[in-house]
């Protein structure tokens, strides 16, 4: 991307680079290439979806589709964007040099795409692709899988280990990589919550990686974990599953609150109100997530009391939630807004993640829950907290920090459009899931009653309209990058405020070689 | 809010609307459904009253604050006494979200003394009920999809049930307390009723409870909830729900006909009875796997098939024994024997597998017992 | 993380300390969640899983007062072509009082077959309180081809079984493991 004295030339530049902003550029293309992918996925679903009957695809393939649809976009799109967004952003946040393991962190990105090119060729494989859904409960992910599972187990071994390699790095740089003068209590909140994230992941990466395990013994080596005919059982499997996947669900969406906390104050150019409580907040939904993980689960016959428990847990996560919103839109409150495409992308990122938010407290209500669980309705859910919440904050990322990146100024009128099309895609495409799911419709379903067409097709419709909006959003960054108005002030946003807008525009390749002198950064007390 | 947004939506894309569209979750007919309706609905205000809230004073500052219009930023940036109310204020709105939700809860665990019990097994596709009596032989049978492939792959209307229609439904007495005990045969399956609030897991090797008391009589469908493999979509529950008596004439007049079953194992039967019998055995439970005119799918080919050519016991010991390892199940266990003799002389005559051979159920008791 | 210094390089040293947790939480996942699970189990009776050994009978008087319905239902698993069925559905029996049932078994194949049967108690808070004494599933049950038996089980109803329950459901799903007992005596 930055075309500047230092980097070697060639390919072995982005082979053997130790340089954190080089891997954050591989980072952040890797994971666009992987939410083309899974988007791509998401499109065979939705056109299969269009209309009642079997369409395009047989059943079992639509299986395969919305399973791979769901691993690539959490482990291959999401998270690895929020990764290279770290790997720019947090050496020149803090200002230090480069991660504290550079080395580490070459390795850590470059086994990704290996570990989904075998997820990837699974699709070819005899039986076909892992077709369990990215939740692979077992036995049909062990003793009723394709023998494809084998490497999907291996594949998420993998970025596993890439995970956890990268939050080391992160923590450890966050630790011991800080300026002088950058108290913990003074660092950027997208630090913060990246530095709380890396912590989940460190926690529960390798509790996913226990549970695959686990499958991969049951399926290979004779042990019953998950079979209750060796006195396992297949609810152990959910429970270990959960207990990481509900972190996960924060591990993808503190960061993004991280972003929305950077961009909301520049454009409302004003500081971030509650930074303290901003922080607490997510250190208390941190906390939370670890003991939450059964309102999954509230329809597989748990005791009462047990269901009481996570139903109470899970509802008292409303309370930070509900902090961190109020804190953003005090922080819009009385400030000077202007309304540039990232902070259109926020401003949707907060309408349609409090929607989400709203969504998931009903959920969490148990009896209620009887009723939602395992519907559509859980699908518009976790999208409109997924892709309105992880993905437009890192869509706003980009276009907030890629002027700084590249020297360029993107298109604003193009960026403005694409935000306009994909909330009104996004909104065409989740809305009416809400309905289909409360009149009964149940996820992951290739075919569907007739009284559900109408709504299908709107959905379908409406992903085709998002989907279509991201290649405009392609554009936009390639014609910037190659082709945009150069822009050469250190501060491109007048209301930008922290550590990486002190340095050159476009962001040298190596920057902060000397400590800097920490400025009273925004939000600080 | 919602309701104004999808009223657009549904004008826009009114010409499309061939049923009525159903915006939200459906009371149902038994108290606990009601119950939880009314829990949900309250949720459901209680959000959007909060939602309208902060969203008036964000798009008030969007209006009103905007650096167009010259509006200057104020640098306040915290205050204690605000922070502290909206962090306790919605902790005693979810205070008054808990009460209503414990209570019903309590009511949906409530499952003792019920007056029938009926054990639900989920299968690979379709479901098991069965009547458990502490007389005799309980009524047990297999309730499949009824909708036809033609309607599923677009050569036919589609009815109106479509995919929500089986072959034998589930019969439940009206008024009464019946309790559903939910396992599975193979993977985890969920057993889901909207309409009389009923969704539980099924996993193999455990069993589950759930009860209801249908108070109106009519008919509830409802559709397997858990992913349990290719035709998860294609499972679907129907309950009818009649009157007590109506339910005590139908379970003698089932337990006649399995008694009618019993002897008809016992005759000699004609080659069109079997082939026509066998016919309807096929399509309900070979014809997924194995394709309408034998070509395989999930499963082998049947037309041509070596198994099914083959020597008559190996063939009905796969039929019966199913092939662990593979999709095949074990239909012994699923089918009669009257079931297995049809459904064993039509793969061996149909699809041009034109053998000639005949089995009657006899044989096939003969072929179980050595 | 204290004194304990893995590295003189600060970074080194914080990475070593976050793999060791990492390893731990993997670890974590093996000794810790899957024996809790159990334990939490056999406490709760999640899934109506009941304790897999006899139980020894403690002398105690037979709470004549009341009057527990047993049920017991037989469940047979994939691929599995035994006939499986109790010889009686129902039992009325009193809390402290010893019961007996038996459960028939036939296996119509030409082969030998090992199976296990997992026993699920519905309600599962009952599951503490029905005691066996005598149990087909605390063993494999093998059968030769074309031949039946009888499978018994002894067991008591708990007098501090809560009150409020009135009716107990016994399941046994039977599961084929023919596969897997002869590959471990194929091993040993």
């Amino acid at each position: 991307m930055a075309d500047h004295h230092g980097p070697a030339q060639g390919i072995s530049r982005w082979l053997f680079t130790t340089n954190h902003k080089d891997i954050g550029t591989m980072y952040l293309w890797f994971s666009f290439a992987m939410f083309l992918l899974g988007g791509f996925f998401a499109m065979v679903i939705r056109a299969e979806l269009f209309q009642p009957g079997m369409q395009l695809v047989e059943p079992g393939f639509f299986n395969q589709m919305t399973t791979l649809h769901g691993l690539v976009m959490v482990f291959g799109a999401i998270m690895p964007s929020f990764v290279g967004l770290a790997n720019w952003l947090i050496p020149m946040m803090i200002g230090a040099p480069d991660m504290a393991l550079p080395r580490m962190n070459n390795w850590s990105f470059w086994i990704l795409p290996p570990a989904f090119l075998m997820l990837a060729s699974t699709l070819f494989m005899e039986g076909g692709a892992p077709a369990f859904g990215w939740t692979f409960y077992a036995p049909l992910s062990t003793t009723y899988a394709a023998p494809s599972v084998t490497f999907f187990i291996f594949a998420i071994h993998i970025l596993g280990v890439s995970s956890i390699m990268g939050s080391i790095n992160i923590i450890a740089t966050v630790m011991n990589m800080r300026a002088p003068g950058m108290t913990y209590m003074k660092m950027p909140m997208f630090v913060w919550t990246w530095l709380i994230t890396a912590f989940l992941l460190v926690a529960v990466m390798p509790v996913l990686a226990g549970a695959v395990t686990m499958m991969l013994m049951d399926i290979h080596f004779g042990t019953s974990f998950f079979s209750a005919a060796g006195g396992g059982d297949p609810v152990l499997f959910q429970h270990i599953f959960w207990f990481f996947g509900h972190p996960e669900v924060y591990i993808i969406i503190l960061p993004a609150f991280g972003v929305v906390s950077q961009i909301i104050p520049a454009f409302s150019r004003k500081p971030l109100f509650g930074y303290a409580s901003m922080v607490y907040a997510t250190a208390s939904i941190a906390f939370l997530s670890f003991i939450v993980w059964a309102h999954h689960m509230y329809t597989v016959g748990m005791p009462i009391a047990g269901e009481l428990f996570f139903m109470y847990a899970t509802m008292l996560i409303a309370v930070p939630t509900g902090v961190k919103v109020f804190n953003w839109i005090s922080t819009m409150w009385r400030g000077a807004l202007s309304f540039e495409t990232p902070m259109l992308f926020c401003i949707g990122f907060l309408i349609l993640f409090t929607l989400g938010g709203f969504t998931g407290l009903m959920l969490s209500i148990a009896p209620a829950d009887f009723q939602y669980h395992d519907t559509y309705f859980v699908v518009a859910h976790f999208h409109y907290v997924m892709v309105a919440g992880a993905v437009f904050s890192m869509t706003a990322a980009v276009y907030y920090w890629l002027p700084k990146w590249c020297g360029r100024m993107y298109n604003e009128a193009m960026g403005k459009t694409h935000f306009w099309v994909s909330f009104i895609g996004f909104n065409i495409t989740f809305f009416p899931q809400h309905f289909v799911g409360l009149a009964g419709m149940p996820r992951r379903i290739p075919d569907y009653a007739l009284q559900f067409a109408d709504f299908n097709m709107m959905s379908s419709i409406g992903a085709f309209i998002y989907g279509a909006s991201q290649l405009l959003f392609l554009y936009n960054v390639v014609a910037t990058i190659v082709a945009g108005k150069p822009v050469s002030e250190e501060k491109v946003w007048d209301g930008a405020e922290g550590l990486e807008w002190t340095v050159a525009t476009p962001a040298p390749y190596h920057t902060f070689e000397e400590p800097p002198l920490v400025p009273k950064p925004a939000g600080t007390i | 809010m919602g309701k104004r947004v999808s009223g657009a939506a549904v004008a826009f894309f009114a010409p499309l609307a061939a049923a009525e569209n159903q915006l939200n979750m459906s009371p149902g007919v038994t108290e606990i459904g009601a119950d939880i309706f009314q829990l949900h609905m309250l949720i459901m205000w209680i959000c959007v009253a909060i939602g309208v809230a902060v969203f008036a004073v964000m798009f008030y500052s969007i209006y009103a604050h905007r650096k167009s219009k010259g509006h200057q930023a104020a640098q306040f940036h915290e205050s204690t006494r605000v922070e502290v109310a909206w962090t306790v204020v919605p902790f005693l709105i979810l205070i008054a979200m808990a009460v209503p939700a414990t209570s019903t809860l309590l009511e949906v665990y409530d499952n003792d003394e019920a007056e029938l019990d009926i054990l639900i097994t989920g299968y690979q596709w379709k479901w098991k009920y069965e009547y458990l009596d502490e007389s005799g032989e309980p009524v047990a049978f297999f309730s499949n999809l009824a909708t036809s492939q033609e309607e599923i792959y677009n050569t036919e209307h589609k009815g109106d049930n479509y995919l929500l229609e089986v072959d034998e439904p589930l019969v439940i007495p009206t008024n009464t307390k019946v309790r559903f005990l939910v396992t599975a045969n193979d993977v985890i399956h969920s057993w889901w009723v909207p309409e009389i609030a009923v969704k539980r897991d099924a996993i193999p090797g455990f069993i589950n409870e759930a009860w209801t008391r249908v108070p109106e009589e009519g008919i509830y469908r409802g559709q397997c909830t858990e992913l349990c493999g290719a035709y998860h979509g294609f499972m679907p529950v129907e309950v009818h729900a009649v009157s007590p008596e109506d339910f005590d004439a139908w379970l003698l007049a089932k337990r006649g006909a399995a008694a009618a079953q019993t002897q008809l194992a016992m005759q000699t039967l004609s080659v069109d009875e079997l082939m026509d019998r066998g016919k309807a055995v096929y399509d309900s439970a070979c014809l997924a796997c194995h394709g309408a005119q034998g070509e395989g799918g999930i499963g082998n080919a049947i037309a041509g098939s070596t198994v099914v050519l083959g020597d008559l016991s190996s063939h009905m010991a796969v039929v019966a024994g199913g092939v662990s390892g593979t999709a095949m199940q074990a239909f012994g266990g699923q089918l009669n024997d009257v079931e297995l003799a049809a459904v064993l002389t039509y793969q061996r005559n149909a699809f041009g597998n034109n053998t000639g051979d005949v089995v009657q159920p006899g044989d096939v008791a003969g072929m179980k017992n050595g | 993380m204290g004194s304990l210094r893995l590295s003189r390089v600060p970074a080194v040293d914080t990475a070593l300390k976050l793999s060791a947790v990492a390893a731990a939480m993997f670890a974590f996942v093996f000794v810790v969640m899957v024996p809790l699970y159990n334990v939490l189990c056999d406490a709760l009776g999640i899934n109506g899983k009941t304790v897999n050994q006899a139980y020894t009978s403690v002398p105690a008087l037979i709470d004549e007062s009341r009057e527990i319905t047993v049920q017991f239902v037989a469940v047979n698993n994939d691929g599995m072509p035994w006939g499986f069925a109790p010889d009686t559905r129902v039992m009325r029996v009193h809390p402290g009082a010893a019961n007996g049932v038996v459960f028939k078994a036939l296996n119509p194949t030409d082969n030998s077959m090992v199976a296990q049967a997992i026993p699920s108690v519905s309600p599962s808070r009952a599951a503490a309180y029905f005691h066996k004494t005598e149990c087909f599933c605390f063993e494999e049950q093998v059968l030769a081809g074309q031949s039946a038996a009888d499978m018994p089980l002894q067991f008591i109803v708990d007098q501090d079984l809560p009150r409020d329950i009135h009716t107990i459901t016994l399941s046994y799903t039977l599961f084929d493991v023919t596969d897997t007992a002869t590959d471990r005596l194929a091993s040993r």
